[in-house]
């Protein structure tokens, strides 16, 4: 007999039937939703737990499309007449495309060597079971990241690397390898060693077996642990700021740098963090389940 | 972590292979893995090594340093001084002292709701697919845009959420413009972006544990309070630890959304340590004092991780 596990309904759901199965699978759970009346409770109740979450970007992208009459007015207009305005102010009066290029140029350089550098390294754990390399990867994770902020700062100030690439692309990287390589340990994990082993018995050199056998297979993994890489370069901020300058600023540094000018625009403002988190939001949900596995990479297996 | 770093240095030598040798070319291919490790893991770890055992090492040697106003000024030595400073320091202190505030009021929260809303989600139902893809955008969308569009909903004149309270009957709040309600109202955003992560992972740790205690329970006649809270609970509790711990570390680190949506104020009100060393060092350019509240710092956030862990191990 199954059960309900919520505590205020129990007594309104209806039992389920018995599954035979000791360890249930990921996707089966203790509890049917059965009869209209059980259904339309708890599907309200569900309305009533994610309105809040969804909300806010409700909120964000309404207001991005409000003029600034409706956004001042004495109460919120929750009707009003749609307008790009914003928008159109975002690319005229901000080098908004110039941040977007910056932000995709310092996440992609990070990604590329990550790739080059964790990949192989993910690789070598995964097979020859070597976690402390591992660990010593992920404790920049671990770290409060303004420890090594401020050393970096004076140093990058030194050799002359604050607002450039090189600069950006360097400390993106401390976000960014430590989560493609925790992410490609467990795909590489996955691989059955018999073919690895194989390739090696034909004479393939490791680099070889790694390179010509092992990646093709982790293709789908690389994809999932780039795009969550991507994204978390896309969101930082704290590193950007002092690292980055006039040439180099990210989006989130830009976006955040229009509140400091005069009068604030908050249906501009509206519009850029509609503009920066809607790509960010898309490419989430392409790869759900690893961003979840991402976020929680150190409470996992740290 | 950081004396890991700093002793484990980048030796190329990794473990032996872990697969048996049998015969003489497996013991060469063994050989040549040995050092294929070696070769394939020293990039990264020398890179990590390079970007934190410096800046960990320079740290502590700026700690006992006064180093004021510019990079262009000379550092110099003062011994424990700055240290000592600290101790007198109150905005330090409080500083600190809303730290754990904050931390503890977000974390308590969004476990609690997390839990809750695991524990909902957990049956069939259509859609829960979909529900998953809207818990995960507060988590995954840009904090710095998120913090901005939490800056225009507790606008007191502008924002939203004074016009949902007062059409609803109920007062006006000030949110982040009063030093009494801007910590918490901090923490709330704290609180909305991290529950659905604590919500997907004690669902994932609900979906693997066996239902025969909870049809146990309910054959004993349990109800659905006793049955969460004495088999359910139990259960899924290392899982909800482990989610706590991780979730506490970035909770102490919080920057973002502070600096985006109060910059520490009204007043110092909003100010946690992440916040003050970063004006020291950024604003006021107090390079030795910063490092020396950045040693405080990383020694608090490593002894909260200890202490909960320590903690788990003793309760399992």
């Amino acid at each position: 007999m199954g059960t309900t596990t919520d505590t205020e309904r129990s007594d309104e759901m209806a039992p389920v039937e018995r599954e035979p199965r000791p360890v249930r699978d990921p996707n089966s759970t203790w509890v049917r939703v059965r009869g209209p009346l059980r259904t339309i409770g708890f599907y309200t109740l569900l309305v009533v737990v994610l309105v809040p979450f969804l909300f806010v970007f409700y909120y964000m992208v309404t207001t991005s499309l409000m003029s600034p009459v409706d956004i001042t007015a004495a109460d919120h207009q929750w009707t009003f007449t749609p307008t790009l305005d914003n928008y159109r102010a975002v690319f005229e009066q901000t080098d908004f495309v110039r941040f977007a290029l910056n932000s995709l140029v310092i996440a992609a350089g990070a990604l590329v060597i990550s790739w080059v550098v964790g990949l192989p390294a993910a690789y070598a754990v995964a097979r020859w079971n070597v976690p402390k390399f591992a660990l010593i990867i992920l404790s920049s994770r671990i770290t409060p990241g303004i420890t090594f902020l401020i050393p970096w700062f004076i140093l990058f100030s030194r050799a002359g690397l604050i607002d450039s690439y090189r600069g950006m692309i360097a400390v993106h990287l401390i976000v960014v390898l430590p989560l493609v390589t925790w992410l490609m340990i467990s795909f590489f994990e996955e691989l059955p060693t018999e073919v690895l082993e194989s390739a090696a018995v034909d004479g393939a050199s490791v680099f070889r077996t790694f390179l010509l056998v092992a990646l093709p297979m982790v293709r789908g993994g690389l994809v999932a642990s780039s795009i969550v890489g991507f994204i978390f370069s896309w969101n930082h901020f704290m590193f950007s700021i002092p690292i980055s300058g006039r040439s180099t600023e990210t989006l989130p540094v830009a976006v955040f740098n229009f509140m400091s000018y005069g009068q604030v625009n908050w249906g501009a403002i509206a519009a850029a963090a509609t503009l920066m988190v809607l790509p960010v939001v898309a490419m989430a949900l392409a790869v759900q389940r690893h961003i979840v596995r991402g976020l929680a990479i150190g409470a996992v297996k740290g | 972590m950081a004396s890991e770093v700093a002793t484990q240095g980048e030796g190329p030598s990794g473990p032996p292979g872990s697969r048996g040798s049998r015969g003489l070319g497996d013991r060469v291919a063994s050989f040549v893995d040995r050092h294929v490790v070696g070769v394939f893991v020293s990039p990264g770890v020398a890179f990590v090594v390079v970007m934190m055992a410096f800046p960990v090492a320079y740290t502590l040697y700026l700690s006992v340093h006064e180093w004021v106003g510019g990079i262009d000024q000379p550092p110099q030595f003062v011994g424990l001084d700055n240290f000592q400073r600290l101790l007198e320091d109150q905005r330090f202190l409080l500083a600190l002292g809303r730290t754990f505030l904050f931390t503890g009021v977000a974390i308590t929260f969004q476990t609690v709701l997390g839990v809750a809303i695991a524990v909902f989600l957990h049956r069939e139902f259509r859609a829960r697919g979909m529900i998953r893809s809207i818990m995960l955008m507060p988590m995954i969308a840009t904090p710095v845009a998120i913090a901005l569009i939490f800056r225009l909903m507790f606008q007191p004149q502008l924002g939203i959420l004074n016009d949902i309270l007062t059409s609803i009957g109920m007062p006006p709040l000030a949110w982040t413009s009063s030093a009494s309600t801007a910590l918490w109202s901090l923490a709330a955003v704290d609180v909305w972006e991290w529950t659905p992560l604590i919500a997907l992972i004690t669902l994932a740790g609900l979906s693997a544990l066996p239902e025969e205690p909870l049809e146990a329970a309910s054959v004993d006649g349990a109800n659905g309070w006793q049955r969460f809270w004495f088999v359910i609970l139990p259960m899924v509790r290392p899982v909800v630890i482990i989610a706590v711990v991780f979730r506490l570390i970035e909770a102490l680190k919080t920057f973002d959304i502070i600096l985006v949506i109060t910059q520490g104020g009204p007043g110092f009100a909003t100010e946690t340590l992440n916040i003050y060393v970063y004006n020291t060092t950024f604003q006021y350019m107090r390079f030795g004092y910063s490092a020396a509240m950045l040693i405080v710092y990383f020694l608090v956030v490593l002894g909260c991780a200890v202490l909960l862990l320590r903690f788990r191990r003793a309760k399992d």
